[in-house]
């Protein structure tokens, strides 16, 4: 009896609703996870400054336009400080020694401090009445507009930068820093740089969904890294099961903030399912598992001891 | 051409796994030298490629190619001089950047790394025919990703790459020693190919005697972390590995069964 009172209690059209709003926030967290891609999938490097570069990016940009700055110069200076703290991750990676994991950690919690101080506390609004903002929920139509203008011309220019003799330096030192290195490339600096890029792109991210949101929050990057890393998983999976061999470098750049939406909208579909947002993390952290291990117990399922034992016992049955 | 001087190292220093791996190298490479270098595991040759590569700072001592000294400088810096090719066919290539992104990022070797697209319109002309000199047919695959090749394809590539801008120096750290027999002697055959067509100075580490006998102009034997022979021009020519083995066994003092067992 409990159950059909909860499912004629779920609206459809709520559900439809939802849709644009999630698809907005999603292009957003796109963007996020085209600095999570550049790091995780390029460099070969596991980097949670992110989740403090995010709320970095959002802080600065909120005081910067409640201080009256135009909101592209508030977003330029939010990118310059993911920069900032991606070049602080990579010295302490490569100049200092530090494991990469480590290193992003140190940053995460510093920027943690340095998030309070900009914001002075622990979060800060901005009213879309009063400021020109140029993403926010209460016009999701032109937001789904704007995000996906900037989310176009980010692919744009990441499909250009990799493509380059510096970019083929980053993809060639995330796939092999041996062999790059006999190749004349100063593989410290390329993850120095590679790092701060992949930061300035998710603290702009952070910058745009503040606006959105209408507020910056300590916390809004909390586990930023895993909503990241499913966007660029969901992607890879989905791109790869529809595109199969045509899955090509822009693709790929695609795919990244498609996974994002993906995201977006499976979060959207369990909140209408009136799942408590408690265990919105939890499901996050099931989401990224299941797709990070569908790959490998694939190729398992066909390359398994189990299999090839079977195959043992009946040729000689 | 190339100036070894005095070069020592020792890894480890100051904890019971102390290993001293070269002690006082003197070499003096001539211009066009093909040298091949023998020796047991644990002789220094690697670590001796190694140095001169700059893998890691020597504890003493100084390197110069070309009348430019290297000692104080990286790897990377050094990386305009020298051609490498290692051991492991995997450590030479990018395996999941396709063979004509390998070929772009090796004929920018010694160059700085701009803001121009990675691969330029002429050059895809220039790896074609390349490709064509390896003789397997990785011409029609230039944009196969690297990872799908075999050990033998990727050291043939690593090869090339190592050659495609004509290094002063080119290191060959027992390239053919993870190959099937015949694959190893077609690498083999490459190397000599592309040594002699571009007058290459290079240095070969090999475990097979006859190999060493029979290619490049100049021998070295290593023991224990020194160069303890040193044969060149007519002399080389006559060598024979049964002459080889007996010198061996004269310098290291140990027996010579034993000494077949590890150099053989």
């Amino acid at each position: 009896m409990e159950f059909i009172a909860y499912l004629s209690s779920l609206s459809p059209a709520n559900l439809l609703a939802a849709v644009p709003g999630n698809v907005a926030q999603g292009i957003i967290w796109g963007i996020m996870a085209l600095g999570v891609f550049i790091t995780f999938r390029l460099l070969n490097f596991a980097d949670l400054t992110v989740d403090g570069t995010f709320a970095t990016g959002g802080a600065v940009t909120v005081v910067l336009i409640l201080s009256g700055t135009p909101v592209p110069v508030a977003l330029a200076a939010a990118i310059a400080a993911g920069i900032l703290a991606g070049l602080v991750t990579g010295i302490l990676n490569t100049l200092l020694g530090i494991p990469d994991i480590l290193a992003g950690i140190l940053t995460q919690i510093s920027l943690w401090s340095i998030n309070l101080l900009t914001l002075s506390g622990a979060n800060k609004a901005v009213n879309v009445d009063k400021y020109p903002l140029i993403v926010t929920l209460r016009n999701v139509q032109s937001s789904i507009v704007t995000a996906l203008v900037f989310a176009a011309i980010l692919i744009c220019v990441l499909y250009w930068y990799f493509g380059t003799e510096q970019g083929s330096a980053i993809r060639a030192t995330g796939s092999n820093p041996h062999m790059s290195k006999a190749q004349g490339i100063n593989i410290d600096f390329i993850k120095i740089l590679a790092i701060s890029l992949s930061n300035g792109l998710v603290a702009l991210s952070g910058g745009l969904l503040s606006q959105y949101q209408g507020f910056a929050d300590i916390k809004m990057g909390q586990g930023s890294i895993v909503i990241g890393l499913a966007a660029v998983i969901i992607g890879e999976v989905l791109g790869n099961s529809l595109l199969g061999k045509h899955m090509n470098f822009a693709y790929r750049l695609i795919f990244v903030v498609f996974g994002g939406v993906i995201y977006y909208l499976v979060i959207g579909l369990v909140m209408w399912l009136k799942m408590p947002t408690d265990l919105l993390k939890l499901l996050t952290a099931v989401i990224v598992a299941v797709f990070l291990a569908i790959p490998y117990l694939r190729a398992k399922a066909k390359n398994s001891f189990a299999l090839a034992g079977k195959r043992g016992s009946q040729k000689n049955a | 051409m190339l100036n070894l001087c005095n070069v020592h190292k020792t890894f480890n220093i100051g904890t019971i796994n102390k290993k001293t791996a070269l002690c006082g190298i003197d070499l003096h490479l001539n211009e066009g030298d093909f040298v091949t270098v023998i020796g047991g595991n644990g002789a220094g040759k690697s670590t001796m490629l190694n140095a001169i590569a700059g893998v890691w700072p020597v504890d003493e001592g100084t390197i110069s190619i070309n009348g430019i000294p290297v000692t104080a400088l990286p790897e990377y810096k050094r990386a305009p001089y020298i051609g490498r090719v290692f051991q492991d066919p995997m450590m030479g290539t990018a395996a999941n950047m396709e063979i004509e992104e390998n070929l772009a990022l090796a004929f920018r070797r010694g160059h700085r790394r701009t803001l121009r697209w990675g691969i330029g319109k002429s050059e895809r002309g220039l790896y074609r025919q390349a490709l064509e000199k390896l003789g397997l047919g990785l011409e029609n695959r230039m944009t196969s990703k690297v990872g799908l090749l075999s050990g033998g394809q990727r050291q043939a590539l690593t090869l090339l790459m190592a050659t495609l801008q004509k290094p002063k120096l080119l290191l060959l750290d027992e390239h053919t020693a993870a190959l099937d027999p015949a694959t190893a002697s077609k690498v083999l055959e490459l190397s000599d190919q592309f040594i002699a067509e571009n007058h290459l100075t290079a240095m070969m580490i090999t475990h097979n005697m006859t190999d060493a006998i029979r290619h490049g102009n100049r021998l070295l034997m290593m023991n224990a972390g020194k160069i303890i022979l040193d044969i060149s021009g007519a002399e080389k020519q006559k060598l024979k590995k049964a002459d080889l083995l007996q010198k061996f066994a004269e310098i290291s003092g140990t027996q010579e069964e034993t000494d077949e067992v590890l150099l053989s």
